[in-house]
């Protein structure tokens, strides 16, 4: 993967002379300090981070964390005060007038918490206006705009005006808008904020799913750290204009940077984000089909276990033998894979914890994990996944993850 | 020391000299203006005139139905059949046509000024004072030097109406503009819009409703200029107010002034009518 846009030390002081403010910040004085003393307003300070291509890159941080400032930099609706911004390679804090037309108008869209709707046109004008302004025909944008409005499911409301539809449906045509003029780069303002929760969580699937098809690079912003998780290839956390930690939700669950973040997840749904290859250990006790019964027993008894899952060469899975199944095979002469049982739960390696929990609670067994070949990859124990949703204990995990 | 010492700052002389050099030398240009409003007020005249009074009454009649309701309408073409029955058609529509075209240059001029002010914070600052005094200084003031300019007559009336009516469209224009919700104008931003097309396909639009109120108090400023006009010579309903005065002809007095009342109602219910329906999809959401 490419990188698509490098945001590098940016800074955005809002005062006549933001000069002055650089070593009071440096010295950790607090923002609102500054501003009693000097009346300016630090929105981000040295923000740093890379952003791939086709990623969904979010930026999460309570209210007043310059995370909205910092969204606005990548498009220059705010000029960053320090700092580069680099989308392709090119650096556009240093683009002229023109150049920054071109750069909005074609690689760059943004969606906006309020909508930004005008109020003034219909729905399909307010979706083709990014293509009206750069003077294409009316016959060929409408065209792209009725597809886009398609696409968010709009069709039949090309001729309301945005004041007559829900707040759900006002953003589908911001998204619509942003999407119609095809741009690279996706900048999403805290877009499911204003949104009540059960049309916020519509959305949310809505707009992975655009994602899966488009795969563009999306910024997006949110206070709210499920949708961030949810969402989010990476995150990135803003506090008082600084980054603290970017990371996979993983990461940041895993392994929060500071205090501020710890308390920040603490009330997150730990089993929506963790995945099955996240708590799973190393498997044990396994046999293979050509060891034979009395090895299975062997494996069993140095483990300490009361089952052991039965492979191939390969390691693929073939099925689980119990030391009682054991013991009576090797009494009746049978082979391991006449005694064993071939029904054995498994999940695939991204499956999440909060659907696994039920096949733990059923089984007496160990859940194994598997990939597509069959192959073991690890195995779950109830404790895992329990320990999983405590959010201090990550010792156990992170051996797993270490695998 | 009770009285203030004997200081003379002769600011009155200033303007008075400043008032003759423009006289004397821009002589060329004023009979240019001359020229094109006379003929303008002419030519609306000559036209409204032209119209049958029946269907006068009749284009009014719609326009209250079609901007009000009907009962608008039909309220306001009686009001027009009154004025002609107080034998004041020609005077009407001389007045009509001195309001209109007051109206349409206090746009013309106004409306580049709003935007202008919005833009810049210098010039909303220096044209607020500017502004104030134009509102508040006695008409009667600066029709002194417009005769100056001008032969007696409806082109002075019209300058002097401009002076007075023009303040409300240049500050609800400026408001207007100001006011546009901040993420529709940094969406527009957002899609890379020039500064011309993000005037003339948001700013502008969004801000219409406003403007219209702004040209709504515009045209009934104008037309209480009327009777102030006739005093530098303009014709129309405003002229018999001035004659009726003279005479003491309390009849003729109070029918040309209650034809003036019955033009504002009309004119400020149609302006009205036209700033609710481009709002009109604004509304339906509340």
């Amino acid at each position: 993967m490419t990188v698509k846009l490098k945001v590098e030390n940016v800074s955005k002081i809002f005062g006549p002379r933001p000069k002055k403010v650089i070593p009071m910040i440096e010295k950790g004085v607090p923002k609102d300090e500054i501003l009693a003393k000097t009346g300016h307003t630090v929105g981000v300070y040295n923000a740093s981070m890379e952003i791939m291509e086709g990623e969904t890159f979010v930026i999460m941080g309570l209210s007043g964390s310059g995370k909205s400032t910092l969204i606005r930099c990548l498009n220059l609706l705010n000029k960053p005060t320090y700092g580069a911004i680099y989308v392709d390679g090119e650096n556009v804090v240093g683009y002229n007038k023109n150049q920054l037309k071109y750069f909005r108008q074609k690689k760059i869209a943004m969606v906006f918490q309020h909508f930004g709707l005008f109020s003034h046109r219909t729905v399909l004008e307010n979706i083709e206006y990014g293509l009206e302004i750069r003077a294409m025909s009316k016959t060929e944008r409408r065209e792209i705009a009725q597809k886009h409005l398609e696409t968010v499911g709009l069709k039949g409301y090309e001729n309301q005006y945005p004041d007559e539809l829900s707040g759900g449906m006002r953003q589908r045509v911001g998204i619509a808008r942003a999407l119609a003029n095809d741009p690279d780069i996706l900048l999403m303002d805290e877009p499911f904020s204003a949104l009540d929760p059960l049309i916020r969580r519509e959305m949310q699937l809505e707009l992975l799913d655009i994602q899966n098809k488009l795969q563009k690079t999306i910024i997006f912003i949110t206070h709210d750290v499920n949708e961030a998780f949810k969402i989010g290839d990476r995150v990135a956390v803003m506090k008082d204009g600084k980054v603290e930690q970017i990371g996979t939700p993983e990461e940041i669950l895993e392994k929060p940077a500071s205090n501020y973040i710890s308390e920040f997840i603490r009330d997150i749904d730990r089993s929506k984000i963790l995945q099955a290859e996240h708590i799973m250990s190393k498997p044990y006790g396994l046999v293979s089909l050509k060891d034979g019964l009395n090895v299975a027993i062997q494996v069993m008894r140095e483990s300490g276990i009361s089952s052991a899952f039965v492979t191939d060469r390969k390691r693929q899975l073939q099925g689980i033998v119990t030391v009682d199944q054991a013991i009576d095979g090797l009494k009746e002469k049978k082979t391991l894979q006449e005694v064993m049982s071939t029904e054995v739960k498994t999940v695939q390696p991204d499956e999440y914890v909060q659907d696994i929990i039920p096949y733990v609670l059923d089984s007496k067994y160990p859940i194994v994990v598997t990939d597509e070949e069959q192959t073991i990859k690890g195995i779950i124990l109830r404790v895992h996944v329990l320990a999983s949703l405590i959010s201090e204990s990550n010792n156990e995990q992170n051996d797993a993850q270490k695998l | 020391m009770t009285e203030f010492p004997e200081v003379r700052i002769p600011i009155g002389d200033v303007v008075e000299n400043f008032i003759d050099f423009l006289a004397m030398n821009f002589e060329a240009f004023f009979d240019f203006i001359f020229v094109i409003s006379s003929s303008m007020i002419k030519g609306l005249e000559a036209g409204l005139l032209a119209i049958p009074w029946w269907i006068f009454i009749i284009i009014i009649f719609l326009l209250g139905w079609y901007f009000t309701n009907l009962y608008g309408g039909l309220l306001f073409g009686l009001f027009i059949f009154l004025i002609g029955t107080f034998d004041l058609w020609p005077e009407t529509m001389t007045t009509i046509s001195i309001v209109l075209i007051s109206v349409i240059l206090s746009l013309v001029i106004g409306i580049p000024l709003g935007v202008g002010t919005a833009f810049s914070k210098t010039m909303s600052t220096i044209m607020r004072p500017v502004l104030d005094a134009m509102q508040t200084m006695p008409s009667f003031v600066y029709l002194i030097p417009v005769i100056f300019f001008f032969p007696l007559g409806n082109v002075p009336a019209v300058i002097a109406t401009i002076i007075y009516a023009l303040p409300p469209v240049i500050r609800l224009t400026e408001l207007g503009i100001r006011n546009v919700d901040k993420e529709v104008v940094e969406s527009a931003q957002s899609f890379g819009s020039s500064t011309s097309q993000m005037l003339m396909k948001v700013q502008l639009p969004q801000a219409l409703p406003t403007i219209m109120a702004g040209v709504n108090q515009t045209t009934m400023m104008a037309l209480s200029m009327a009777v102030v006009g006739s005093m530098v010579g303009a014709q129309g309903l405003g002229e018999r107010v001035l004659y009726a005065i003279n005479r003491i002809d309390i009849s003729l007095g109070f029918e040309a002034g209650i034809s003036i009342v019955f033009l504002a109602i009309i004119i400020d219910r149609i302006t009205g009518g036209i700033a609710n329906r481009l709002q009109k999809h604004r509304r339906d959401a509340a």
